[in-house]
């Protein structure tokens, strides 16, 4: 146990540092909610888009989980490329705790969420967004645990893959539609029966909704305890799949 | 003095969509402390899979063994603990620096922060990277880029040194260097040495005992002369005529294949 979290720490401050040192991935991924935010924001003020709060209030939560939602489901793209330079065997061949290899690189990816939202959140707030600072830090809790998860799934993913060409497409195939499906720049209370329907058995829905909730301060009217409890379970699973291949692969 | 390495009826199989590779065969070996072993064979005979079995990264099909004195299937961070692995075409991050690899393995071996550096400093004196600590590995030549692996293979002063054609694209200089420090591996510190190689000289000059592998089985051991003698026709010939006479194919990678870049 002591061991685990060594060796996570290790492996955490390992890709940390490499992170802090190239800050353009830090700036990529927030490229495109940005450009929503500044370019796209604007044209929702003063609409009737029902549900709590204002538009920025509606807008906000939907990019920070567009924001997870691209940056963990790609995370695995570092692997595969560590897996081509041999860098993945080489500490698989040390006695590092296996599941230490995975947690170290979820610690970073949540780290670097947690900056990129709280810029999200900056410029949003100087185009006109107020909430709540706990609904904001509760709406990070949740869309951290999100990519956690996600982020999870998708190191399992290439880890099991060979190259970046079966990675690819898999993830581009899913996260788009999964992304439109959980009503990310509109709430899905906006859609046609058939398509809010079809919305709910996307598990994102339930975090966007459980966010915009936090950052109206709504705490209490269900679909905040909803989200939060789905996210819990989709953490629960990824996890638990996550750490299976992390242990397996290879034995 | 138990062996450094047994195996028993180890074998491998790969699954894929289209078909099955066996691999590897079922292989009983015996490697003895202190050893420098030359695994030998052509191109896809299974001298990586064999490796990666041995080295735990990859779980055997079926058959035992045990490796520094552990079972590798029942304890494989004891064996983890006790070898060095360097696989065929390395293992470092090439925008990371020379240091904080070789501090990174140090830590991942279990050294303190202060420990760690201080092997770091060593590893860099004993295998002449001083200068180059503060590049990206990226920024290595081919030699160069070996030293590091094999000091990266040696952060926690193994018993057992697996290397996977260490040699392959080195300039003649580097080879030599090379050599020497394998055979210093083993008279200083009695290491037990597992390498694989095509260069046949290499096997000759280097090894105390070849193992030759051919379609994932074991089709000859002995010392380099039992081997010319037993299947060339006698101790003068050539160590390529034996290979030839075995496994019906060169050692040496054919002229049209590019050299795998290290
Ligand atoms: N992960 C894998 N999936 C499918 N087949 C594999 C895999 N790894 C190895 N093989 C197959 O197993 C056989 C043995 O490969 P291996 O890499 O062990 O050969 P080798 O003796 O190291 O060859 P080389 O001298 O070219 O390095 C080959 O046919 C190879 O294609
Ligand atoms: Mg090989």
């Amino acid at each position: 146990m002591s061991h685990l979290l060594t060796d996570t720490g290790i492996i955490a401050g390992r890709y940390i540092r490499q992170t802090a040192a190239s800050k353009l991935g830090l700036v990529f991924g927030l490229l495109q909610p940005l450009l929503f935010l500044v370019f796209f924001g604007p044209l929702l003020e003063g609409l009737h888009l029902g549900g709590n709060g204002d538009s920025w209030q509606l807008l906000v939560p939907g990019l920070l989980v567009q924001l997870g939602l691209f940056s963990s489901a790609f995370a695995g793209f570092n692997i595969l490329i560590e897996k081509q330079h041999g860098v993945v065997e080489r500490m698989r061949v040390t006695p590092v705790s296996r599941l230490a290899l995975l947690l170290g690189r979820l610690i970073r990816d949540v780290l670097q969420l947690f900056v990129q939202s709280l810029l999200l959140v900056l410029v949003g707030v100087a185009l006109g967004l107020r909430a709540p600072v706990a609904g904001v830090l509760l709406g990070f809790l949740l869309v951290g645990l999100l990519a956690a998860s996600l982020a999870s799934l998708s190191y399992a993913l290439a880890m099991r893959v060979g190259s970046p060409q079966e990675f690819a497409p898999v993830i581009n195939s899913l996260n788009m539609p999964a992304m439109l499906l959980s009503g990310i720049l509109l709430p899905m209370a906006l859609a046609p029966g058939w398509l809010d329907t079809l919305s709910r058995f996307v598990p994102f829905r339930y975090v966007v909704d459980a966010v915009r909730d936090a950052f109206t301060g709504h705490y209490t009217d269900g679909s905040l305890a909803l989200g939060a409890a789905v996210a819990a379970a989709l953490a629960v699973v990824s996890l638990g799949l996550g750490t299976q291949v992390f242990r397996k692969v290879g034995a | 003095m138990p062996a450094a390495i047994h195996t028993a009826g180890l074998t491998r199989a790969f699954h894929t969509t289209s078909r099955t590779v066996e691999a590897v065969r079922g292989i009983d070996l015996t490697v003895e402390q202190g050893e420098i072993l030359g695994f030998l064979g052509p191109n896809g005979a299974g001298k990586t899979t064999t490796l990666r079995m041995l080295t735990t990264l990859l779980p055997p099909t079926s058959g035992t063994a045990t490796v520094a004195g552990h079972d590798l299937i029942a304890d494989p961070t004891g064996v983890r603990r006790r070898i060095g692995y360097v696989a065929q075409s390395g293992g470092v991050d090439p925008t990371v620096s020379v240091r904080e690899e070789l501090t990174t393995q140090g830590r991942l071996y279990r050294l303190g922060r202060s420990e760690a550096a201080r092997r770091t400093t060593e590893l860099a004196e004993e295998l002449d990277l001083v200068a180059l600590l503060d590049r990206p590995c990226g920024a290595l030549s081919g030699g160069q880029r070996r030293r590091l692996d094999i000091a990266m293979a040696l952060t926690h002063e193994p018993v057992l040194l697996f290397l996977d054609e260490p040699t392959t694209g080195l300039d003649p200089g580097s080879r030599a260097d090379l050599w020497q420090l394998v055979g210093r591996l083993r008279d200083e510190r009695g290491m037990t040495v597992f390498l694989t190689t095509h260069y046949l000289d290499e096997a000759d000059a280097l090894a105390d005992r070849l193992v030759i592998l051919d379609d994932g089985r074991v089709v000859a051991q002995g010392t380099p002369t039992e081997l010319k003698q037993r299947h060339a026709g006698s101790a003068d010939a050539g160590l390529q005529d034996a290979f030839i006479a075995l496994t019906g194919r060169r050692a040496e990678r054919e002229a049209e294949h590019t050299p795998v870049a290290v």
